[in-house]
């Protein structure tokens, strides 16, 4: 058996990365915008993006065709909020490029330079049916973490889909922490650091005059105007509720500001408050301790009932491990459609739930024309399950990704070969590979 | 492991050490009584806090056309389970008889499994809201403590208790000291209730256990304060060290020599004599393969690796000692002995015949391991191996019930045993499914149909989502 796995990895190494047209029939076909499953789909994705998906589609004359055998067919999943591409090891700091502590600057850090390909988190990551990531730096030494990135996670070099797509910044207890010692010097540094890079554009020549101990350096200057123009989406992680309702008021002083909030654990109390303002949401769902004072509210109906009060909402994975089990974004969607039974609680329904962790992502970096769905124009990232890819233990048996098929072993998968009969035969684990 | 060795925040192995400098060192206790020495070593009570759990009121309860995983393997579709006076009075099929006086429950589409034991928890001794104040699970001021005693740090009113009974079906859980130490201390075993004082959970006749923890983090903790050990070998050297002096103060005990009373060595005494049980978190292959050595040199025994990534390099080897192995299902890369992860592990020690586990290690996932279970079962199953859905549960009642010592009174569905038990809305190796019922010694302790059947902690009484489904 161990020969037998070992030729399949190496045929599926061999296979050419370059965009393939295809069509994949006979498909339990998901698209991800919210409705429901197409049974007999088909999904056809001709240099690199989707054409068309649905029933009774036309296939192109002399394309390939792959038989999905009545499996679910999906868009690759969207990590929602994530530290992929950032870290192999977390513990061996130079592997880890998650934040910058000691930096001079803040705002306009871009992880793009940093996001490692090759990292083994790809591979297992994707293994897991994730193709996309919207990816955030964890924080700098100053108030704003930095630029993230939507990346993708195929087997190639270029990962990067869109570079600055947005700034990160902490309130709550963790800004308090960087901004001085309290919310209210947050509040106070986060409008000072937005009109200081205001006064900045409108005179470029006031840079000459600010030193390193500045507020903030021109780099990071560049950053917060494209923030404060709503050029650049600002995800702010927050979970009291009544530091919810002041970062929303942060659009009295700066009109323009797309806000995203990020963990909003107790957003079930002010739901009201961010639906009326269009704020979507990312979450990651099942945290429902009151891990400290700022989330005594936490539930795992907060999803659902964010969802009920017409949040967009999106789930994540990101209060326990934000960079290697991305592949728990399917588990988490599951455990919300399980919740939905549940009486006094609230889930989400089996499409919501599916598109939240696709679509619903991708709409709030301000990409959904692009990644996130099987509908015409996006990427060619289309994922054939072995089974409900809700459910516990489902694995793809195909991805592609840009419309090129992508590999699936891990590196896990030859340490799992190798010590599949761990007794040394003849020679030592070591020449088996 | 612990939260504070995730996530890229390995150095803040908490030393809030607020006030108090060492363990209690008080040396008699009125309860203190001489005991009949059986294989010694015993000279001082051996139940100072002894428990004060008692089983709540409970009824006759009968559940009938219920698919039963009975913990040990086996499987009873359309099965029927009798729970009376706090025990397992009856399990069968359709035609076993039903006591006139029994509460009926219809358990068509249901699934009734032994309830979920947690061998690796630090629930109470790192409580949410983990603020310092709270920050309880490790002693980190020397590298071996064998003289502290986990119980003594456990906040019962953690509301991660609540989360774990009404989320994961937990009935019975270890609370362990955390890894910063080689040897970390005794563990407690509490059963998953509600109580005043830590006395009142605790598992009745439950033997301790002694947290040990080798590689990564004892050596980096005291390294980096610059005192030993530093290095594996160091690990190694002090562990050897403690083992000998404590085989010294063994034998004088045995010879009835006296002893000034010494708290650490009591308990290291206490495992050489097999009564203390060893659980050693360890994660590489090669350093499980030194420990097993190391425990042979001093003549005790380890009874589970706790974490063991690796144990699939060495399945045939802990089959071989018969030590448990208690892992995650996919937990991986976030130092470098997590490196070498594969989600085949616990299938793979399962197929060695070795004793595989389902663990937590945190306050999250003690909430649903049984679908870390699942994921565990299907990476198995992908392979090519054949395991049943019951014999997967016993990854997570009756294996870790061996590795405690109390197989004989929970963990799997037998006549007599504790009714320890949860009824599951379907399959719980579904996403989809969530714990319906949960008894711990057949008194009903949640029912997600009664929210007044929902335990609501101290610190949340009064908080915003008191009461909350959770």
């Amino acid at each position: 058996m161990i020969r037998a796995l070992l030729l399949s990895a190496a045929a599926l190494l061999a296979l050419p990365a370059a965009a393939q047209d295809v069509a994949v029939v006979n498909a339990t076909l998901v698209i991800g915008d919210g409705s429901p499953p197409i049974a007999g789909g088909t999904v056809v994705v001709r240099g690199g993006k989707i054409v068309s998906a649905g029933a009774n589609i036309q296939i192109p004359a002399g394309i390939e065709r792959v038989d999905a055998e009545g499996h679910y067919v999906t868009p690759g999943i969207v990590a929602a909020f994530s530290r992929v591409g950032l870290t192999e090891v977390d513990a061996v700091s130079g592997t880890n490029d998650r934040s910058a502590p000691r930096t001079r600057f803040s705002a306009g850090l871009d992880i793009a330079p940093a996001l490692n390909p090759m990292g083994s988190p790809i591979a297992v990551n994707r293994a897991a049916g994730v193709t996309r990531a919207i990816v955030a730096p964890g924080g700098s030494s100053n108030l704003f973490a930095g630029q993230g990135a939507v990346v993708d996670l195929a087997d190639d070099m270029d990962m990067v889909t869109r570079p600055r797509a947005l700034q990160f910044v902490a309130f709550g207890e963790a800004g308090s922490a960087k901004a001085g010692g309290s919310r209210a010097a947050t509040f106070l540094l986060f409008r000072e650091q937005l009109l200081a890079a205001r006064s900045y554009a409108r005179n470029p020549a006031a840079l000459a005059e600010w030193g390193n101990d500045a507020m903030i350096q021109r780099a990071d200057a560049d950053a917060l105007i494209r923030v404060i123009e709503g050029a650049t989406p600002l995800f702010v992680r927050v979970d009291r509720a009544a530091d919810i309702l002041n970062v929303l008021k942060l659009k009295g002083d700066f009109p323009a500001l797309k806000l995203v909030l990020v963990g909003a654990t107790e957003g079930w109390m002010v739901a009201r408050e961010i639906a009326a303002a269009k704020v979507p949401v990312l979450v990651s769902p099942l945290t429902d301790l009151p891990g400290s004072f700022e989330r005594l509210g936490a539930t795992q109906s907060n999803a659902g009932r964010m969802k009920a009060a017409g949040i967009d909402v999106s789930v994540g994975v990101f209060d326990d491990d934000d960079a290697h089990k991305m592949g728990y974004a399917t588990q988490y969607a599951g455990n919300l459609v399980g919740l939905a039974k549940m009486p006094g609680a609230s889930g989400l329904s089996w499409d919501q739930a599916f598109a939240s962790i696709s679509s619903a992502p991708a709409r709030a970096v301000g990409m959904d024309g692009e990644i996130g769905s099987l509908r015409p124009g996006r990427v060619g990232d289309v994922v054939i399950w072995d089974k409900d890819p809700l459910e516990l233990g489902s694995r793809p048996r195909a991805i592609w990704i840009d419309g090129k098929r992508q590999p699936l072993t891990t590196r896990q998968d030859r340490l799992r070969d190798r010590y599949a009969n761990p007794v040394e035969d003849a020679m030592p684990n070591a020449y088996d590979w | 492991m612990r939260r504070r060795t995730k996530g890229g925040l390995l150095a803040a192995v908490s030393l809030a050490l607020a006030g108090c400098a060492a363990a209690g060192q008080d040396t008699k206790s009125a309860r203190d009584a001489p005991a009949p020495a059986e294989k010694k070593a015993d000279r001082f009570s051996k139940d100072p806090y002894p428990s004060t759990y008692h089983a709540y009121p409970g009824r006759v309860t009968a559940v009938r056309g219920v698919t039963v995983f009975d913990g040990e393997g086996g499987r009873i579709d359309n099965g029927t389970v009798v729970l009376a006076e706090g025990k397992v009075a009856g399990i069968g099929d359709a035609d076993l008889p039903i006591p006139a006086d029994a509460q009926l429950i219809d358990g068509t589409g249901k699934f009734l499994t032994p309830g979920v034991i947690d061998v690796h928890s630090h629930l109470g001794d790192y409580p949410t809201p983990s603020v310092d104040a709270h920050s309880d699970g490790n002693e980190a001021t020397s590298p071996t403590t064998p003289e502290v005693w986990a119980e003594h740090s456990v906040w019962p009113q953690d509301p991660g208790f609540t989360r774990a009974l009404a989320n994961g079906g937990v009935t019975t859980l270890q609370i362990l000291p955390g890894s910063a130490n080689l040897i970390g201390g005794r563990s407690v075993v509490l059963k998953n209730v509600p109580a005043r004082t830590v006395q009142g959970m605790k598992f009745p006749g439950a033997p301790y256990g002694l947290k040990m923890a080798c590689g990564e983090n004892p050596k980096r903790v005291y390294g980096g304060k610059g005192r030993m050990p530093s290095t594996r070998m160091g690990n190694f050297a002090v562990d050897r060290a403690t083992w000998a002096k404590a085989a010294a103060y063994k034998k004088k005990l045995d010879a009835g020599k006296a002893v000034d009373r010494d708290l650490a060595m009591e308990t290291l005494a206490g495992v050489l004599a097999g009564e203390i049980l060893v659980h050693n978190h360890c994660y590489r292959a090669d350093e499980m393969a030194f420990v097993i050595d190391m425990a042979r040199e001093f003549g005790y025994k380890v009874t589970a690796f706790h974490h063991a990534v690796e144990a699939y390099k060495i399945a045939d080897l802990l089959e071989k000692e018969g030590i448990c192995a208690a892992m995650w299902a996919d937990w991986w890369g976030f130092k470098m002995e997590a490196y070498d992860s594969v989600p085949e592990n616990i299938a793979l020690v399962n197929r060695a015949g070795a004793c595989a586990i389902v663990h937590s290690d945190d306050e999250n996932q003690i909430q649903r391991l049984n679908q870390e279970a699942a994921k565990a079962l299907a990476a198995g199953r992908r392979m090519g191996m054949e395991i049943s859905d019951a014999q997967a549960w016993s990854w997570l009642s009756y294996n870790p019930a061996k590795a405690l010592g109390i197989a004989d009174k929970t963990g799997s569905l037998k006549p007599g045993k504790m009714a320890d038990v949860v009824l599951w809305n379907g399959n719980p190796f579904s996403a989809y499914t969530r714990p319906e019922k949960v008894w711990i010694d057949g008194a009903l302790m949640f029912d997600a149909m009664d929210a007044k059947r929902r335990p609501v902690s101290d610190f949340e009484l009064g908080q915003p989502g008191e009461g909350d489904v959770k």
